[in-house]
């Protein structure tokens, strides 16, 4: 594997399935009363959050302080960030303290690609603009995993804003390694102009889609998207692709539907689809911190006490 | 090369150019007085003289699109060590852009910065003036004022920023008719391209960043043309970067419109995969510049075009940037590159290596035509007796590492750092008085 976990495209089919098989060891200890692992004592993790993200970061903590690691919380707001000091001042910063690993949100994208020329530390992106959110690619693929089995050539299927998605992209990348047939659903407004030379089929009509998934992925509709003429209205949107009780109904009986959270119920996702037992969303907030965890035992090198 | 005094008498200032080749035919010596090229031929022994040691001889560069960011940006460049680095690129004028701070909106900005061009002496700095107050695209500037000033500017832009109210644009090329300007247009439609990082394609899908359609800089070149020859104006489009604007410009002139284009040499050379793939690693915003580097496609467009004269120059949009703007994430950083002191070489990598000009090709492009337009009238003019003696020696034969810490610009963000480029400028002469010699500045 590489120092950096930056972009799911970095990861070849073997080191996919290596973080995923380690994912499922760790997630066997997580079901022990005692579930912390003296796997990283003394190393320190540095999660540094220019971006809000309360979920994220807490199952990046999570992970960390399982394996014992030393944590840094370092959020841009309150701190020298706000007043101007640039990623790299902070990076060198990060450096001098001797953080092993960064795990870095940012608005911009590319912004862990930066980082990674300033720190010595492994760099895992924890969403960077509309780029790229690799460990959520892997959750994703280890909670399908678990409820389908193996990934080679099931059907999933994405829908709605592509375009700004870093979850679509890691997945598409991820998933398309791993075997799985991914198909983007969206209006076009919210597909990139180059998306034909993604490794995916792409479909503006989810009623046609649906029948064939075998996972059904919705994504979030960001308010900002709603004022910028990329679509009509929210109930245009909802009406054409939103996963209602109707569309759930035509489902095949296994598939199973995912959301990255936070959800827009009653937007892109019915209230009863999101809490059916064939939604994972709660398995995905629980598996993202066993993922993170594998991750970053892979990237700092520990070893598993059994 | 070096320069050799031997006071042998009665040739007062006379200085003798010995063993160039002139747009690259058989070597032969030029005899400068006054400022003017006096004689070309072979030169007797002795006297005050320059070995070329058989460099290309090209009529002095006039470069058409220069930010040299005096005043108000001093931290990245001034207008004394932006005409260094023009200098020692081989240029002995440049257009000096008008999006400074205080903006060249007015006569007395204009004027401010053609005085300290004439007080450095590296070369000639023409000022180009704003088309609208403060770029706003509200209201024109006092653009005859500019005209009448000292600074005689011709050339009027808004660069950084397009006029992209068709009536401000429509008066804008009328208005200047009255004393032979012409409005040069940073053509990017602004709806389309709200915050733009880089080209949208491919790579941009891939990245997650903005696109800037290529549609952006088409249209509104469509448009000013339609414009222009409405009007019957003359119009000049600044940094061409795509193949459907090189399309447009090409059906544009078949009308015999008065129109004119320029290319920059980032655009002859560099392509957007390089934002994600270079030695500097991905998202580097040394590659940052608008408008946006763009595929292979394009680049073989645009040199197709600087070939068959559909796009007329080479233009630098030199647009020097302090390390800290460009050390940040791709979206915060500052758009454009440093570009004089590279230019010839690249575009001899690009034009001259590649067998789509040769050297007369050269000088039509980056001197003759871009004085023409920005009706420069010492300059450009080709090398033979009475013609003012602004010249560049430059050395094709030359393999130079680019190394940013030894640029006369106080700016480093070339992105062309590490690579070894072809050619050298040996010297530059400006009526006559050398301002590089041995690719130093006197």
């Amino acid at each position: 594997m590489n120092r950096h976990l930056i972009s799911a495209g970095d990861l070849s089919r073997d080191d996919a399935l290596l973080i995923l098989d380690t994912a499922e060891e760790l997630a066997r200890v997580s079901e022990r009363s005692i579930k912390k692992l003296p796997t990283l004592r003394g190393r320190t993790v540095v999660n540094l959050f220019f971006e809000d993200s309360t979920r994220t970061r807490i199952s990046f903590e999570a992970a960390a302080k399982r394996l014992s690691a030393d944590v840094i919380n370092f959020s841009a707001k309150g701190s020298s960030v706000s007043k101007g000091e640039s990623l790299k001042d902070t990076a060198l910063t990060l450096e001098a303290m001797g953080a092993d690993a960064v795990v870095i949100r940012h608005s911009a994208s590319g912004a862990p690609h930066r980082l990674a020329n300033w720190v010595h530390g492994s760099v895992v992106n924890a969403g960077d603009g509309t780029h790229e959110h690799p460990t959520q690619a892997l959750l994703d693929a280890f909670s399908m995993r678990r409820r389908l089995g193996g990934l080679d050539g099931r059907r999933v299927t994405v829908v709605g804003d592509v375009l700004h998605s870093r979850v679509a992209r890691s997945n598409v990348l991820l998933l398309h390694t791993l075997g799985a047939q991914v198909t983007l659903v969206a209006p076009p407004t919210l597909l990139p102009v180059s998306v034909d030379t993604w490794p995916c089929e792409v479909s503006y009509d989810l009623d046609a889609v649906l029948p064939k998934s075998d996972v059904v992925m919705m994504l979030r509709v960001q308010k900002e998207r709603m004022n910028a003429a990329f679509f009509p209205s929210e109930r245009e949107y909802s009406r054409r692709y939103g996963l209602d009780r109707d569309r759930f109904a035509r489902m095949p009986d296994d598939a199973i539907v995912m959301h990255p959270g936070p959800m827009n119920r009653g937007m892109e996702i019915a209230a009863e689809v999101a809490d059916s037992a064939r939604s994972t969303i709660v398995e995905q907030v629980a598996n993202g911190v066993t993922i993170r965890m594998a991750v970053l035992y892979l990237l700092l090198g520990g070893e598993i006490a059994q | 090369m070096s320069e050799h005094t031997e006071h042998t008498g009665g040739e007062g200032d006379a200085l003798i150019i010995r063993d160039v080749r002139i747009l690259g035919a058989e070597p032969t010596d030029l005899r400068v007085e006054n400022g003017l090229i006096a004689e070309i031929g072979p030169q007797p022994p002795g006297g005050r003289s320059v070995d070329g040691g058989g460099a290309v001889a090209l009529p002095g560069l006039v470069d058409l699109h220069t930010h040299l960011r005096e005043p108000g940006r001093e931290d990245a460049e001034t207008v004394q060590t932006g005409t260094q680095s023009a200098a020692r690129g081989g240029y002995t004028a440049v257009h000096a852009m008008a999006n400074t701070s205080p903006v060249a909106d007015t006569a007395g900005v204009v004027e401010q910065v053609w005085r300290l061009g004439l007080e450095f002496g590296h070369c000639d700095v023409q000022p180009v003036g704003a088309v609208t107050v403060g770029l706003e695209g509200r209201q024109l500037a006092e653009l005859g004022a500019m005209a009448d000033s000292a600074a005689r500017v011709r050339v009027f832009s808004d660069d950084g920023r397009c006029v992209d109210d068709a009536v401000l644009m429509r008066r804008a090329l009328e208005y200047v008719k009255a004393f032979d300007g012409v409005v040069a247009q940073h053509a990017q439609e602004p709806r389309l391209t709200e915050g733009a990082q880089m080209n949208e394609g491919v790579v941009s899908g891939r990245l997650g960043l903005t696109g800037w359609p290529a549609v952006a800089e088409e249209a509104i070149i469509a448009r000013d043309c339609l414009l222009a020859a409405h009007v019957g104006s003359r119009l000049h489009i600044c940094h061409v970067s795509t193949a459907g604007s090189v399309e447009i410009i090409r059906w544009a002139k078949s009308k015999g419109w008065n129109i004119t284009a320029e290319v920059t040499p980032h655009h002859l050379l560099l392509t957007d995969d390089l934002v994600e793939h270079s030695p500097a690693g991905a998202y580097n915003p040394i590659y940052k510049v608008n408008p946006p580097l763009r595929t292979r496609a394009d680049v073989e467009a645009v040199r197709a075009a600087l070939a068959d004269g559909t796009i007329d120059i080479v233009a630098t949009d030199h647009a020097p940037h302090p390390v800290e703007d460009k050390e940040t994430e791709w979206s915060a950083a500052a758009m454009g590159m440093v570009g004089l002191e590279t230019a010839l070489s690249v575009v001899q990598e690009a034009m001259v290596d590649t067998g789509l000009l040769d050297w007369a090709g050269v000088a039509q492009r980056m001197s003759v035509v871009p004085a023409r337009i920005g009706r420069l009238a010492g300059h450009g003019r080709p090398i033979e007796p009475g013609a003012p003696a602004n010249l560049t020696l430059y050395d094709p034969a030359a393999r130079t590492l680019v190394d940013p810490a030894a640029f006369a610009s106080k700016s480093r963000n070339t992105p062309y750092e590490g690579m070894t480029l072809p050619g050298r400028v040996v010297a530059t002469f400006l009526r006559g008085k050398p301002t590089v010699l041995e690719g130093k500045l006197t």
